[in-house]
């Protein structure tokens, strides 16, 4: 690797002081967790800052920690093709107000990553151009992946059964 | 870089305006079973006369919810929901979710498993890589090249088979190793098998690359340049072809891959063409890797294929016949699995359709508390419209089957 994570971490930290809560290092990758009110102005200056550049969002997704305060974490990993180097980035967001800044403006590809988190966690991104339900129907009710939702949960219609599943669906009523 | 123009248009942003009657253009809907579209993928597609003016790609129709299963799993059992993602190419969602969890136990690997692992990665790719040729040059409607390819894809189905049991479906990586050892025609096998590939991959570059229709409906379609291709998280063949050179394999590599000789093929124009070419540019590359772990193998001879940690992988039938030590650790492997540090762990691999990157977070548990795939399908797929646009309702088709989605992956 061409640049080390004390280099990365403390780049981060000296132009957004303010924005780091903490750092660590698990299995040689540095993870940082970032103030979910900082995050685009991190992301953007991490892409464009000439020595980093990450340019590429290699992954988001959304992680539901029930019981833990706050409850989800969407994670980041940015991979800069200049440095070779990978970079995790954390942002937890509370049960109650879960809100998050989209950063589609700066990575194009994280709309649909985005509207998978929303799908299966209910995590919303503020400022997503189109934040709907991308692998759920668009009529499922809840967030599939969280919790505290049981495995199996979706009843299966068979043709004995299926009017009777089908009158409690929404799109029944409609 | 800016990427303010670079967006994704969801299904309802062309479905609302056009159900208003504010808009002169025509919908039309595609798929979601409909041949070209590999899977069901359903296109919402606005048309003026025959050009694209948008298209919204629709997914889920095949969500199976296979991050969520696997949560419910021991480390082990989870394993075999990964071949169900990107079902042309199993050994390689074996490969990413292993490494992963080996990640996080940090346990060590005998060298004639990673060999094999190499090995059969790669022949994973060829394989996959002659589903695509095929595919394509049918949706194109030239038969024979599909004919020809899956004749080809037998033969790797069949040393698949000869190895776990299994054409498709294979779970033959597991964690620590290999699932058997290699059998003892595994190596004369594979040995006529890339002994004939070179040859074959020559007689479809003769039916297809410099073959007017063919280029015809290729070159110069379905464009994406490097700034918006990384911009959009394209990886694989597809931003290769664009002219940016990422490949996990040399980046990052894993198994040993930087101890192989072997080059990344890079695109120019980033058409159809272009992506053609760097495939199979990628299949005689694969070959040399495929030689190169073939010899290895052969000089190496029999050994062990899975780790000695008996806390990770079950001790062989005899030991357990005669050890009390053993059938304890038979009996606890198999009832309550196996402890996995508290943390999480991130590793990309270079799939035939990409970086699949694989996240899995432990509680210290013997089951994953939550994995997700960073799907290479998934994210491809959402640069379509930024293709597509423009040109005509019938390369979309070709361009469809030129990026090469695996719609098991795309909707997990």
């Amino acid at each position: 690797m061409a640049i080390d994570n004390q280099t990365v971490l403390q780049r981060v930290s000296s132009a957004f002081p303010d924005a780091v809560l903490s750092s660590s290092t698990f299995r040689d990758d540095l993870t940082v967790q970032i103030a979910a009110d900082h995050l685009v102005a991190v992301t953007q200056f991490l892409r464009d800052d000439a020595e980093l550049r990450y340019v590429l969002l290699e992954n988001l997704c959304g992680v539901d920690y029930l019981g833990r305060e706050p409850r989800f974490e969407v994670v980041y990993h940015l991979f800069s093709l200049a440095q070779v180097h990978r970079l995790c980035l954390k942002v937890g967001v509370p049960e109650e107000h879960p809100h998050v800044p989209s950063v589609v403006e700066v990575w194009p590809t994280a709309n649909w990553q985005e509207r998978e988190a929303y799908d299966m966690f209910g995590i919303i991104f503020d400022g997503h151009p189109s934040l709907e339900r991308i692998l759920m129907p668009d009529d499922w009710e809840g967030h599939p992946q969280r919790k505290d939702v049981p495995l199996g949960g979706e009843e299966v219609a068979f043709t004995f059964n299926a009017e009777q599943i089908y009158a409690h669906k929404v799109f029944a009523k409609e | 870089m800016s990427t303010a123009t670079l967006h994704v248009p969801s299904p309802s942003e062309i479905t609302r305006p056009a159900m208003a009657g504010e808009k002169e253009t025509m919908v039309l809907n595609l798929g979601p079973n409909h041949p070209s579209t590999h899977g069901v993928l359903r296109l919402v597609v606005e048309l003026d006369g025959e050009t694209v003016v948008n298209v919204a790609p629709d997914i889920g129709f095949l969500h199976t919810g296979i991050e969520k299963n696997m949560e419910y799993k021991t480390y082990q059992k989870a394993l075999v929901m990964t071949d169900r993602t990107d079902y042309l190419a199993p050994l390689s969602n074996n490969l990413g979710y292993v490494l992963a969890v080996e990640k996080l136990l940090q346990c060590d690997i005998p060298l004639r498993a990673q060999t094999a692992r190499v090995l059969l990665t790669e022949l994973t790719r060829i394989g996959s890589h002659l589903v695509w040729l095929g595919t394509h040059a049918l949706d194109l409607a030239a038969m024979s090249v599909f004919l020809y390819a899956f004749r080809e894809r037998e033969q790797i189905l069949d040393i698949f088979e000869l190895v776990s049991g299994a054409r498709m479906m294979t779970s033959y990586f597991r964690i620590g190793g290999l699932a058997y050892d290699l059998t003892a025609d595994f190596l004369p096998t594979v040995r006529r098998f890339l002994e004939d590939i070179p040859a074959h991959i020559d007689e479809y570059e003769d039916l297809l690359t410099h073959n007017p229709l063919w280029l015809e409906r290729t070159v110069g379609v379905g464009v994406i340049d490097a700034d918006a291709a990384l911009a959009y998280g394209l990886s694989g063949a597809n931003l290769r072809a664009s002219g940016v050179s990422l490949d996990m394999r040399k980046l990052a590599p894993y198994c040993g891959y930087e101890t192989y000789d072997f080059e990344i093929p890079v695109g120019q124009s980033g058409d159809i063409y272009d992506r053609y070419l760097v495939r199979l540019e990628e299949m005689r590359q694969s070959v040399r890797i495929c030689w190169e772990a073939f010899k290895r193998l052969e000089q190496m001879g029999p050994g062990p294929y899975v780790t000695a940690d008996r806390k990770v992988a079950p001790p062989p039938k005899h030991e357990i016949t005669h050890s009390m030590e053993s059938l304890i650790h038979h009996f606890k492997l198999w009832t309550e699995g196996f402890k996995v540090p508290r943390g999480d762990a991130y590793l990309a691999i270079e799939s035939p359709r990409g970086i699949l990157g694989v996240y899995v977070v432990s509680d210290g548990g013997p089951k994953p508390y939550r994995v997700h795939f960073r799907a290479p399908s998934f994210i491809n797929l959402q640069s379509l419209p930024h293709m597509a646009k423009g040109g005509m309702m019938a390369d979309l088709v070709a361009l469809i089957a030129s990026m090469d989605p695996v719609l098991g992956e795309v909707d997990r």
